[in-house]
């Protein structure tokens, strides 16, 4: 096979999994405070739409970033205060958070719809390094948020298994009553773990307008929020293998492209990483479904009531 | 940190709705004791330990240390001060290390890395007092010995200089425990003390060298080990006065309905906790099991009823072998059951009284009829239970969840005897309600026995065992350490029974 | 001063349906707000809306339309929410009933009269949307996967698979290249009330299902089981009851019904098998606030169908007159939703302030 196309597919999947990859480590974060978040995909949207208009009005892509970071924290601050808070039903919560970030990013982006931008967020080629032959373009010729998703990868998976603060967060999820014992605020917790979660889901928004392309579509999400969370069991809520979970669907997601000419229905193909997902979920319940059980942090989905004994 | 030479608890009074849980209490210890605290369950030492530990605030009454007095606000004034409480239940989490779980919330410990700190430190206290536990292992790979290892560990390192320890050897084996008791002399030595709240007589007797006895919220005695015997402790925590006010008819037993032979039962955590169990129950007998929750009790329960597994051993039901057999088989062949945790399996909370009135045989007529739910025939069953058995609320449409712990407890039990079972096992059926509501119960078993039935009694509370039961066999740690008549027998020698001394078998009871 | 909650230990009906109120009408007000950052004047916009939807006689008979597919699957959903089972995937349940129906009414359509094809084409696409809907109920019961993440991935391999059909083996040939199925056979179409695209067979359908259902959950025996597993699988299991058995069948009843919508869409609105967007039009998300509305009372669904379907026509019409989106439907489902939310919490708990005890 030609060098140029492995390169290309390679690219692509890099470029594929980066919102993957940023949804998946805010949802582990989220979820292992013991909080689960099924607005991802709303909170995407919404990211997307922000990033996008901040990005077309300003000039800059990265105000839109950090536009979107922060309307993603923002969103996600409704959900934390209905579920941590009100310690309503975090599932009900996900899905109306769903609806109402898909809804007010198609409202805030209609007008841009059509409206190319005019400066994207460009590739950024770090010298030397991505001289070398396949890899270099692959991993050193792509847009900040990728160099970012990598670094903040790196911070988070550091942070939750090396530092106090990730002792922390894990204890919520797994024994609040053990935490506030402690004497850790174990709602301030979830609060900001959900925001942080908000966050990252904004900017793989953001991603996807104002990098992977330069327009506006509604729906532009299409499903990747729902990947993230599916993302987020497989990979065990670990950090390090959020990156294999989502450089693989990005993988398949740019699969169906590449086999397309093999003469397969590209519909069929487009229900590979939905399969996959499943076949993995499957697999994991036949094979070690107790240990997989053992992973998740054991309250997650659970309200939890302080001073309870 | 200054020692903790002196510390007392002067006049504390704490209530809960309805509940006086410690009345008037006076507590000391000084440097170099080990306290026990001697009780059954209820009797208000828990408490008592939470307000030391800054959980609860006394209604009335000071803590002292040192001469100096505390406002103990939350659980952080306590260590500050040196007091630390091991729990009975671990706060642990199971998936982290021991370092990462004695870190949890430990200011001193660096951000970075703290599991390198935590690792030097520990190892200090481990070599000091024998605390020895492997750092990295994670805690569900931890025995039940080690486990409470690093509960000591994490209070120690807190700066804990008295510690509370609350039942803690109801999870170890008895070489564990012998393992406690030589960490716990190694800091006696060392100028820590030692408040071990106990049920056990032999464990106080063996470790301890002074003993307070509370009954019901207050002090029954306190006394120095040595100068007191297993007798006089057993005295203090029971007590005399039993009265005998239900009038209670005699009637011969009639044929054998339930028999458990050899029975053998695990635990949640695969540790056996019904150990070779036999006895008969005969019809028109109710039959107590007396003794400190947690031995073994609800596991034996939970096997006769379908709901556990047991690991050897029978149970037969008027001659059928039931053993093991699912839930819904044994209800339907005339076992029921009034559970312990009555809320949480007895009832839904959500659904109306009258939907409750029929759980477990909702599957039979007449109340439902192939596919549908009889209703009006259910709501006059829940009419009927409602009048007989006296339960207190708005209507058969509440929820079950207004309903106060009597009366729910009320319907439960008036639910499970009106199914006129072969034989009713009821597990602490009045454990919080008020008198009035507890008498009823007793007299309704009383009834199920005179028509016939035969009745299984868990009960914690001796005086109810002693109104009610034609025999009553007491349990711990998974033996049965004899049977007795409440007729003919001494107080005393049941709660050494209860407490883990075996008794010279003075009436010859068999099974 | 400190805020302090406790439980609330009763409420009567008419507090509950005062917190509904309540609710709904809080989640209007932050509509409004949306409205008013977005320069429109939130008065008229929900005036509108409801103007277009209930207000005119074509927007009523629009609004019965598409209140079917949602009171159909709201009711579903209410089965299924009882047990706390949480089933997202009735927009894929939909559509495979719709497959089912589009294979029954084009294979056998041609050769058999209406009074059979129609009812052949409903029971298939209710066995079709009920075995898809026992697939996630294996799942968890038998590999403890979250039912969630299961429907959701249903969705769209059922979405897809559709898309498949309507490019590749079923396109139609008379359809000159579009994505649709042939048409069905006349005899395989339900026919319109006058001029409306209401269909008399299926309002009657969608309210004699929902009733049935709400008869199922409250008078029959498995009705009782579904409501104890959901609100205490302890005492479920204490008192006797087969959870795999219970929930293979609840689920393929919520299934079955989203099906039904699926086969009524097809028959009466659309007549071919198309894109799956058009076909299930999101209906199956939108019935989870349906039914959430409706408390759960698969009954209360008619009546909450019925508003959110006059939400969508509304919301389509201010679409055209004030150029807004389509998913803005979704701004006003989520702020509702959450705000139902919000007014379940005061259901459950009484907040008040109180003095600080020294």
């Amino acid at each position: 096979m030609d060098l140029d196309i492995i390169t290309s597919i390679l690219t692509r999947t890099v470029v594929a999994g980066t919102p993957l990859l940023l949804g998946t480590l805010g949802e582990v974060v989220s979820e292992r405070s013991g909080i689960l978040n099924l607005g991802v995909e709303g909170m995407m949207s919404f990211g997307a739409a922000t990033g996008f208009i901040v990005t077309f009005t300003t000039g800059n892509p990265w105000l839109g970033m950090l536009a979107a970071i922060v309307a993603g924290a923002l969103i996600s601050v409704i959900h934390a205060f209905v579920t941590v808070s009100l310690r309503a039903n975090q599932v009900v919560s996900g899905l109306a958070l769903t609806m109402l970030g898909i809804g007010l990013s198609g409202l805030w982006g209609k007008p841009y719809i059509g409206r190319p931008l005019i400066v994207k967020m460009n590739a950024i080629a770090i010298p030397y390094l991505s001289d070398i032959p396949i890899l270099g373009k692959v991993l050193f010729y792509q847009d900040a948020y990728f160099y970012l998703s990598v670094v903040l990868g790196i911070f988070v998976w550091f942070l939750l298994k090396h530092t106090k603060i990730g002792i922390t967060v894990r204890s919520v999820g797994e024994n609040p009553k053990a935490a506030e014992t402690m004497g850790i605020n174990v709602s301030m917790v979830k609060y900001l773990c959900v925001m942080v979660g908000g966050a990252f889901a904004g900017m793989a928004g953001a991603h996807l307008s104002t990098a992977y392309s330069k327009s506006w579509i509604e729906g532009m999400t299409s499903g990747r929020g729902w990947i993230v969370i599916a993302l987020t069991i497989f990979a065990l809520w670990e950090p390090s293998k959020a990156f294999i979970g989502a450089y693989v669907f990005g993988g398949i997601f740019v699969l169906q492209y590449v086999l397309q000419p093999l003469g397969i229905s590209p519909n069929l193909l487009a229900m590979l990483p939905y399969l996959t997902t499943l076949g993995v979920l499957l697999f994991y319940g036949l094979s070690k479904g107790g240990q997989r059980k053992m992973s998740a942090p054991a309250t997650l989905g659970e309200p939890y009531i302080r001073g309870s004994r | 940190m200054k020692r903790i030479e002196k510390l007392e608890m002067q006049g504390i009074t704490k209530s809960f709705v309805g509940v006086k849980a410690n009345q008037d209490v006076n507590l000391t210890i000084e440097k170099g004791d080990i306290l026990g605290l001697l009780g059954e369950n209820g009797a208000g030492k828990t408490t008592l330990m939470n307000v030391l530990y800054g959980l609860y605030h006394p209604d009335k009454g000071k803590v002292l240390v040192n001469g100096e007095q505390l406002h103990l606000r939350n659980p952080k004034d306590s260590m500050k001060v040196g007091i630390g409480m091991i729990h009975q239940h671990f706060m642990l989490v199971q998936k982290h290390t021991v370092l990462e779980n004695i870190a949890l919330g430990y200011d001193e410990a660096p951000f970075f890395f703290p599991q390198r700190y935590m690792r030097n430190r520990i190892e200090e206290y481990s070599r000091k007092f024998g605390l020895e536990v492997d750092p990295d292992k994670k805690i569900w790979e931890l025995s039940a010995g080690e486990q409470q290892r690093v509960e000591i560990l994490k209070a120690l390192l807190r700066n804990a200089d008295l510690l509370i320890m609350d039942e803690p050897t109801s999870v170890l084996t008895p070489q564990e425990a012998e393992d406690l008791f030589d960490i716990l002399r190694k800091m006696i030595n060392d100028g820590h003390s030692v408040i071990l709240i106990s049920h056990k007589l032999e464990e106080i007797m063996s470790i301890c060298n002074r003993v307070m006895v509370m009954r019901k919220g207050k002090v029954t005695g306190s006394a120095i080990i040595k100068d007191v015997t297993k007798v006089d402790l057993a005295r203090m925590m029971i007590g005399r006065e039993l009265s005998n006010s239900l009038e209670k008819s005699e009637i011969e037993p009639g044929d054998p309905i339930l028999e458990i032979s050899d029975l053998s039962v695990d635990s949640d955590q695969g540790l056996p906790i019904v150990r070779n169990l036999s006895y008969t129950i005969c019809g028109s007998e109710i039959f107590g099991i007396a003794g400190v929750s947690g031995n073994g009790q609800r596991e034996m329960v939970e096997s006769i009823t379908g709901l556990r597994k047991s690991v050897t051993g029978s149970v037969r039901l008027q001659g059928d072998d039931i053993t093991n057999k699912s839930a819904r088989f044994i209800h339907n062949n005339g076992i029921n059951h009034v559970p312990e945790e009555r809320i949480k399996f007895g009832t839904v909370a959500n659904l109306q009284l009258f939907e409750n009135s029929v759980l477990k045989k909702h599957h039979t007529t007449p109340f439902s009829k192939r596919m549908l739910m009889n209703y009006p025939v259910i709501r006059e069953h829940a009419n009927s239970l409602v009048e007989k058995y006296n339960v207190d609320a708005a209507s058969i449409n509440t929820p079950v969840k207004n309903l106060s712990g009597g009366n729910m407890q009320k319907l439960i039990l008036g639910r499970e005897i009106s199914a006129e079972p072969s034989l009713l096992i009821a597990a602490h059926p009045t454990y919080g309600l008020d008198v009035g509501a507890a008498e009823y119960i007793r007299k309704e078993l009383i009834n199920c026995r005179d028509r016939g039935g035969a009745v299984l009694l868990v009960s914690e509370d001796l005086e109810e065992l002693f109104q009610v039961c034609d025999r009553i066999a007491v349990m711990f740690e998974g033996h049965i350490m004899g049977i007795v008549e409440p007729g003919n027998c001494d107080i005393e020698d049941v709660g050494m029974m209860m407490a883990g001394s075996a008794v010279e078998k003075k009436q010859g009871e068999n099974l | 001063m400190s805020v302090v909650v406790i439980p609330r230990e009763k409420a009567t009906p008419l507090f509950n349906f005062f917190i509904l109120l309540g609710s709904l009408f809080a989640g209007l007000v932050a509509v409004g707000i949306v409205f008013l950052l977005k320069g429109i004047n939130p008065f008229f916009a929900i005036f509108e809306i409801f103007r277009a939807s209930f207000g005119s006689f074509f927007g009523f008979k629009e609004t019965l339309t598409k209140a079917v597919p949602l009171i159909l699957i709201g009711s579903g959903l209410a089965l299924a929410y009882r047990a706390k089972f949480w089933n997202i995937g009735a927009e894929s349940q939909l559509l495979v009933g719709a497959i089912f129906g589009t294979w029954i009414g084009l294979a056998w359509g041609p050769s058999l009269p209406g009074f059979i094809i129609l009812p052949l084409m409903f029971i298939g696409g209710f066995i079709g949307g009920g075995l898809w809907g026992m697939v996630p109920a294996i799942f968890k019961v038998k590999f403890g996967i979250n039912e969630v993440i299961s429907t959701l991935m249903l969705n769209y391999i059922a979405a897809e698979f559709v898309k498949f059909l309507v490019v590749g083996p079923w396109k139609g040939k008379t359809k000159y290249g579009y994505p649709y199925t042939d048409d069905l056979p006349d005899q395989a179409i339900l026919k319109y009330l006058g001029n409306s695209r209401v269909s008399l067979v299926l309002i009657i359908l969608a309210v004699c299902v929902a009733l049935l259902l709400a008869f199922l959950v409250f008078r029959t025996r498995f009705g009782y089981e579904i409501r104890v597993i959901g609100e205490n699988p302890e005492a479920a299991r204490y008192s006797g009851i087969d959870f795999f058995r219970t929930t293979l069948i609840m689920m393929f009843i919520s299934g079955g019904v989203a099906g039904l919508a699926g086969v009524g869409e097809l028959s009466s609105i659309h007549h071919h098998l198309s894109y799956p967007e058009t076909i299930s039009a999101g209906y199956g998300f939108t019935a989870i606030i349906v039914a959430w509305l409706g408390r759960l009372h698969p009954g209360f669904a008619i009546l909450s169908g019925l508003f959110f379907a006059g939400i969508i026509v509304g919301g389509d019409a201010i679409q055209m007159s004030m150029g807004l989106p389509a998913t803005t439907v979704n701004v006003f489902n989520g702020l509702i939703l959450v705000f139902l939310i919000m007014g379940d919490f005061f259901l459950n708990h009484k907040v008040f302030y109180q003095r600080r005890k020294g």
